[in-house]
């Protein structure tokens, strides 16, 4: 049986009657991945927050289906990662087959750092993520989500955002203090503000079944070029959970679209592929051409821009939804703060330059993958069949293969939050660049760095075997007291003391003072979205002080 | 470090280096030349290594083809 969407009651709040005007603190257009989990992460920073979907359902279909270690890492602090990598397909090693030739030209194996919590990358199917985020939503008692409700207009006014919205039993209006429009490629919203979307439209038509079969199949992804069912043209193949596998399959351009997604059409290509003998069933068929665009701004005032709303590129590389958590992970605590008024509107800027830059990295990425898989010309096509073959024998030309390059976090090394080094660093993280993830133990347990670091500003202090003096236990609790908190963890090697006033990390494997390229005495600052802010060789308070001002958008405004 | 893109004399031998180039196309037709030039930029492009060499090779490359 195909999957078919739970269909949610459509909500009718009372405003609808009474007439009046609902407040609350957040709008988000779209109960997509990104909208979803835009509404966990700001309700988990204790902001209410109404989520307007016109749908009564779930997509249907697998859709987006590869969820990269970042977006998992994001998933993991709103607290839903774990039922992700349970359901979902574990792989690490991709293979590029061309023309008939059953061994692969090139296969890369994504090398996953180990003693990392999370996985390089996982599949699974769209709904799956919508529904652990939902079951997390639901728990939530600041969190309103409503089916079957559609913003119908999005008027800015002053400190204020008014949304027109639109319900089967009559229309109501929301005052909120913000709004972010996670409603997808064809974002509605986008259009009420007139916020131009630029960027180019591809030709090529690709085709997507889903099929479910039984058949022994490594978990890997498996990229043809020109084979011969599909000749002249590519095809990928990726493993889903509950024997669903994803094959998408280039078609060209001179197609019709309605007759090549009939399940009577679809068939022959299959049988092609996998053998007369394969029993299969269909999950989901669909066909698409890709664009890859982005808004002009990101942040306007007081709505914003996330996901497919703000950027489209190409399906090669697994950047879309992947992109778009790392929007929400940029922009909620941002905006929790701001609200709070423990940073400067200013601090909002910066979601539109990190995540502009962010668009821009994916974009460039995915035009050139299309550049590769669908050449636009004649000597484009013949310098890659020669990379191809070159590949056979040769490996430097594995490197030109561009099949997708697979969704990495970009790090903002140039970002106006960054506080750059002034001390001599060997490797470790550089400000700018997400937090790498290490096994440590905690009173005896086991545990996981990064689930140490979030939500607020937190420092690592790496103390020697001996601890650290009261002078320096002084000055790290008063931090964490202050109006704008730092709360610093001690990273001790094994054997050192318990600290009574301060959190400790017991780094047991060497492997948090490795990645991090410290020595005792080293301090590192993270931003609630556990990027790096700054970092020291030795530990000032005033350095800290400077660096908060920094992440949060103060010391900008005065430039 | 990023190297000069040279465009003086370079080599001791540059009628040899041309007949490699030239060699390479013996009794080849056209549609294999133009596979073979097209390994042949693949493999110097990547022995070259320095790609904003190569961007500035491009260029020049291109200009000087619509220069007529």
């Amino acid at each position: 049986m195909p999957y078919i969407p739970p269909e949610y009651n459509s909500v009718v709040p009372d405003c609808v009657s009474t007439g009046t005007i609902e407040k609350t603190k957040v709008v988000v257009v779209g109960a997509g991945p990104v909208g979803l989990a835009m509404a966990l992460d700001l309700s988990l920073h204790g902001m209410d927050v109404i989520v307007l979907n016109r749908e009564t359902r779930l997509s249907d279909g697998s859709r987006a289906i590869c969820y990269a270690k970042r977006p998992l890492e994001i998933m993991d602090r709103l607290g839903f990662a774990g039922e992700m990598v349970a359901k979902g397909v574990n792989w690490n090693v991709g293979r590029v087959f061309f023309k008939d030739d059953p061994e692969p030209v090139y296969s890369f194996d994504l090398l996953p750092l180990k003693d990392q919590k999370q996985p390089a990358m996982v599949n699974l199917q769209q709904y799956y993520n919508e529904e652990f985020n939902i079951t997390a939503l639901t728990a939530r008692e600041n969190v309103d989500l409503r089916w079957g409700n559609e913003a119908l207009d999005v008027r800015p006014e002053g400190e204020k955002v008014f949304v027109g919205v639109g319900t089967s039993h009559g229309n109501y209006t929301i005052e909120a203090d913000w709004l972010v429009a996670c409603d997808g490629a064809h974002s509605p919203v986008r259009s009420m503000m007139g916020m131009g979307f630029e960027g180019e439209t591809f030709q090529d038509n690709f085709l997507i079944a889903d099929v479910k079969f039984k058949k022994e199949h490594p978990s890997e992804r498996h990229f043809w070029f020109d084979p011969p069912f599909n000749p002249g043209q590519s095809v990928l193949l990726h493993k889903q959970p509950d024997d669903v596998w994803r094959i998408d399959f280039q078609v060209g351009c001179d197609i019709d679209r309605d007759e090549i997604v009939k399940p009577e059409n679809v068939t022959p290509r299959i049988k092609a592929m996998l053998g007369d003998d394969v029993e299969f069933e269909y999950e989901w068929i669909s066909i698409y051409t890709f664009n890859c665009r982005r808004v002009d701004q990101m942040a306007l005032g007081r709505v914003f821009f996330a996901g497919d709303s703000a950027h489209l590129v190409s399906p090669f590389g697994a950047r879309g939804a992947n992109t778009g958590f790392q929007d929400i992970d940029n922009l909620a605590w941002k905006l929790s703060m701001v609200d709070t008024g423990l940073a400067p509107p200013n601090l909002l800027q910066s979601y539109n330059e990190e995540r502009l830059l962010a668009a821009d990295i994916n974009i460039l990425n995915s035009t050139r993958s299309t550049d590769f898989i669908t050449p636009k010309s004649k000597v484009s096509g013949i310098f890659r069949d020669a990379v191809l073959e070159l590949s056979r024998d040769y490996a430097f030309a594995r490197a030109f293969i561009n099949s997708g390059r697979l969704s990495t976090p970009v790090p903002y090394p140039d970002s106006s939050l960054n506080t750059p080094d002034s001390d001599q660093w060997k490797g470790g993280v550089v400000p700018g660049t997400n937090a790498v993830d290490a096994p440590i133990r905690i009173k005896g347990q086991d545990a996981w760095l990064l689930d140490q670091l979030g939500w607020g500003f937190k420092g690592l202090y790496f103390a020697g075997p001996e601890g650290i003096d009261d002078e320096l236990h002084q000055e790290l609790v008063k931090l964490a007291e202050a109006d704008l908190p730092v709360e610093t963890l001690l990273v001790v090697p094994i054997g050192a003391e318990e600290d009574n006033l301060l959190p400790v990390l017991v780094d047991h494997k060497g492997l948090v003072q490795k990645r991090y390229g410290a020595a005792t005495g080293s301090y590192y600052l993270f931003r609630p979205d556990q990027y790096v802010a700054a970092r020291w060789q030795k530990f000032r308070p005033e350095d800290i002080l400077n660096a908060l001002s920094r992440a949060t958008g103060k010391s900008g405004e005065s430039e | 470090m990023t190297e000069r893109l040279i465009l003086e004399p370079n080599t001791d031998d540059p009628d040899g280096v041309y007949q490699f180039i030239i060699d390479m196309h013996k009794d080849l037709s056209e549609e294999e030349s133009h596979a073979a030039n097209a390994r042949l930029i693949l493999i110097m492009a990547n022995h070259i290594g320095d790609e904003n060499i190569i961007a500035k090779a491009a260029a020049i490359a291109r200009k000087n083809t619509l220069k007529k």
